[in-house]
């Protein structure tokens, strides 16, 4: 637009009138929009504060030190009615983060297998992974959520006649409940030898990647890092005389009392956002492999690897490039979905924000925070993402 | 500034962009579009509940009916808004609904902070509980441990919370939005203890699969007086509205009903002249912005305060709630409506 101003009088005078200026007219309509947007915003803003002030509503975000007075089913942290709704929205939103991680996580490595599976010779997998991505695709994901629910309550067992799993683990209509880790004194030793156990299953991969570039010699790097995880706290847990113990859930009342317990709210909500965005994560991922030439497979098996690893290796590194940025879509979504938590009474952040809203009254400042929030989200999970892809993106020498 | 901005934007969004609720004279408002937009359940059968064919009907689409009724003379001139527990306060508060006829309790934070004014109320309730008959218990101290099914938004929600600590028990909540989702739930054994108005558990139970496995507790944790809550700052309005209901509770101390209404206007009681407008120069009604015919028009639309009850939700309906304190004052309830004069 600076051009338009300094552009010298000499050369724009020989097409006349100002009026037919292109670059005049272009700073016009942009001028005229903006006012208008301005206007609309200001008129929108004006009417608010006018019809808050007549409904006689203190606005601001005061309230959030209020005591909630309300309870929350579900809560990482600790959590009471006497808690303010300050914590009450925190225990919301780690619930929110809760389920977007785990579905994530699940989403990616079923998407994963899907989209490959779509690619298999095998024709049964094939069109198993085909008949999945159209069902899973196609149907609203409230649904599916309404769909695991219900299936949850329908299938699982009542309190008094739970199914008992293994490690003692039991399972009905109010969620699994399994043992709840009691850390004793000296059980911070375990702790650290498992974060060391992590660290060393680090050095390990580093090592074995370096050997094998300068030697060609390959490494089990996969058992040894099994080995140092699982071993290396087992042998202090013994050593420190075992200081962790376990509150095992026994039957009481009325349910399970004791031990930790995972309700059927948020597994349902869980199992369908998984479900629902594999299915679009398997498309991602076949696209991505598609869109690496033939040639490179073709190359791969001339030169002998098996088919395996012709995948892992050659395939997968390049498709991940097409992948990623879609990928992150799909991402943002799951988080996105999440939020339909609340026709199931999942207590993310929107169900609890909703309880505070109707409590309160402060509708504006709840959706405001809503709003930050998700976008807050979003963007750090664009971010993490768009690091990842440049991370991945090929390295021309 | 630029974060009241932003309030005021999202506001834009919440307050529907209303420009009808910054206009004061809700009466002017309606006679205008020619309906009253009234705000309901989703479906509480007794309450407010559409049949198949989407005809509304309850005690509190009863009040709806006759509000259009004290103004347009016809009862059928009204629009229903359903709404969730969550939904009915932006609804009211944005203009979207002239009056929330929704089994509301009145308590002091609405009246001031959300900024709504209730007077009349038209159903004395308490907070109650139900749980199955198998499971045996007599008392609602004996639920500590219990999963209590829960609907969010209600001062139902907050009294649970403060019963079950003052009372040192635990609770397991499950709280859901939309009463639907609560009765499917419960129904479905996801909780042990279903909880909310007295009356509202005697209408959810005719609604599970198996009524007869399901008990009312004796404890009622809490006041709840319900009424129809309108918005600060229209005291014609909600003149209105409160006479509708002393209207209703006078006819039937009168023995005013949908019946005898036409005979009653010859009744030689100057009371009764003076309620149905008879009276000569009689300003009973236009000092209220309608007619003097308001009070019969009510009454010929849904009957007196005892007919309503008993049609809905009293001996006359399914649910057969007791009138108890919802009786007229003078038969033991605390019913009771200022003199019309």
């Amino acid at each position: 637009m600076a051009i338009g101003v300094t552009t010298t009088p000499e050369k724009s005078k020989p097409s006349g009138s100002i009026i037919n200026d292109p670059q005049v007219r272009g700073i016009f309509y942009q001028v005229i929009t903006l006012v208008v947007l301005a206007a609309f915003v200001y008129w929108v803003a004006d009417n608010t504060i006018e019809n808050l002030k007549r409904a006689n509503i203190a606005s601001g975000y005061d309230f959030l030190n209020g005591r909630a007075g309300f309870d929350v089913g579900q809560s990482l942290i600790a959590y009471t009615s006497d808690s303010t709704y300050q914590s009450a929205l925190v225990v919301g939103l780690l619930n929110t983060l809760l389920v977007a991680v785990c579905g994530i996580f699940t989403a990616t490595i079923i998407g994963f297998a899907v989209g490959i599976g779509r690619l298999s010779h095998n024709w049964l997998i094939a069109k198993l992974s085909l008949a999945y991505v159209e069902i899973f695709r196609n149907i609203p994901p409230l649904l599916v959520i309404f769909f695991w629910y219900s299936g949850v309550l329908a299938i699982l067992p009542q309190p008094r006649e739970s199914a008992a799993l293994p490690l003692n683990m039991f399972l009905n209509n109010r969620g699994l409940a399994f043992p709840k880790p009691i850390f004793g004194d000296g059980s911070l030793y375990t702790v650290l030898a498992f974060v060391l156990a992590i660290v060393a299953s680090f050095l390990v991969a580093r090592y074995a990647r370096k050997k094998q570039e300068a030697t060609g010699q390959r490494f089990p790097v996969l058992w040894t890092s099994l080995g140092l995880i699982i071993g290396l706290p087992l042998l202090t847990f013994l050593a420190t005389g075992s200081p962790i113990t376990f509150d095992v859930p026994i039957a009481g009342k009325f349910n399970l009392t004791g031990g930790s317990v995972i309700g059927p709210e948020f597994l349902s909500l869980f199992l369908a956002l998984s479900f629902y965005t594999a299915a679009f994560i398997a498309e991602i991922v076949r696209a991505g492999i598609r869109g690496v030439s033939k040639g490179q497979t073709e190359a791969a098996h001339a030169l002998g690897i098996r088919p395996g690893l012709t995948t892992r290796l050659v395939v997968v590194p390049q498709a991940l490039r097409i992948i990623i940025p879609p990928l992150t879509s799909q991402y943002l979504n799951l988080t996105k979905n999440s939020s339909l938590a609340v026709a199931i009474g999942y207590a993310d952040l929107v169900a609890v924000g909703g309880t505070i809203l109707n409590q309160t009254g402060q509708s504006i400042e709840i959706v405001t925070i809503w709003i930050v929030v998700y976008l807050s989200l979003s963007l750090a999970t664009s971010l993490f993402m768009n690091w990842f892809n440049a991370r991945m993106a090929l390295v021309e020498r | 500034m630029a974060k009241r901005i932003l309030t005021a934007l999202v506001g834009a969004a919440v307050m529907g962009i209303g420009t009808q609720a910054a206009s004061g004279a809700t009466l002017d408002d309606v006679k205008a579009k020619g309906f009253v937009q009234c705000g309901v359940n989703t479906g509480l059968a007794g309450f407010a509940a559409p049949d198949a064919s989407g005809n509304w009907s309850g005690f509190d689409v009863d009040y709806c009916k006759a509000i259009a009724a004290a103004i347009f003379a016809d009862g059928s001139k009204v629009k229903y808004t359903p709404t969730s527990a969550k939904e009915r306060f932006p609804a009211l508060q944005s203009g979207e609904v002239d009056v929330l006829a929704r089994n509301t309790t009145w308590t002091i934070n609405r009246d001031t902070a959300l900024g709504f004014n209730f007077r009349p109320v038209n159903y004395y309730d308490g907070q109650g509980f139900m749980v199955r008959k198998s499971l045996n218990v007599k008392s609602a101290l004996e639920l500590s441990g219990a999963a209590v099914c829960v609907q969010t938004g209600t001062t139902t929600e907050l009294n649970l919370a403060d019963y079950f600590k003052s009372n040192n028990l635990q609770y397991n909540p499950v709280v859901f939005e939309k009463l639907e989702e609560v009765n499917a739930a419960y129904d479905a054994g996801r909780c042990d203890v279903y909880t909310t108005d007295q009356s509202g558990l005697y209408s959810l139970r005719l609604t599970l699969s198996k009524p007869d496995d399901h008990m009312i507790l004796p404890e009622i944790i809490s006041k709840e007086p319900l009424g129809p809550a309108v918005r600060q700052g229209d005291d014609q309005w909600f003149d209105i509205v409160t006479w509708v209901h002393y209207a209703l509770i006078q006819a039937e101390d009168f023995g005013i009903t949908q019946a005898n209404v036409e005979e009653m206007k010859k009744s030689a009681n100057p009371d009764v002249q003076r309620f149905l407008g008879v009276e000569a120069d009689s300003k009973i009604g236009t000092d209220l912005g309608l007619t003097n015919e308001w009070a019969v028009n009510i009454i010929k639309t849904v009957g007196n305060y005892g007919e309503v009850f008993d049609r809905n939700i009293g001996a006359g309906s399914p649910l057969k709630i007791e009138r108890g304190l919802n009786a007229l004052w003078s038969k033991g309830g605390i019913q009771y409506a200022p003199p019309v004069r």
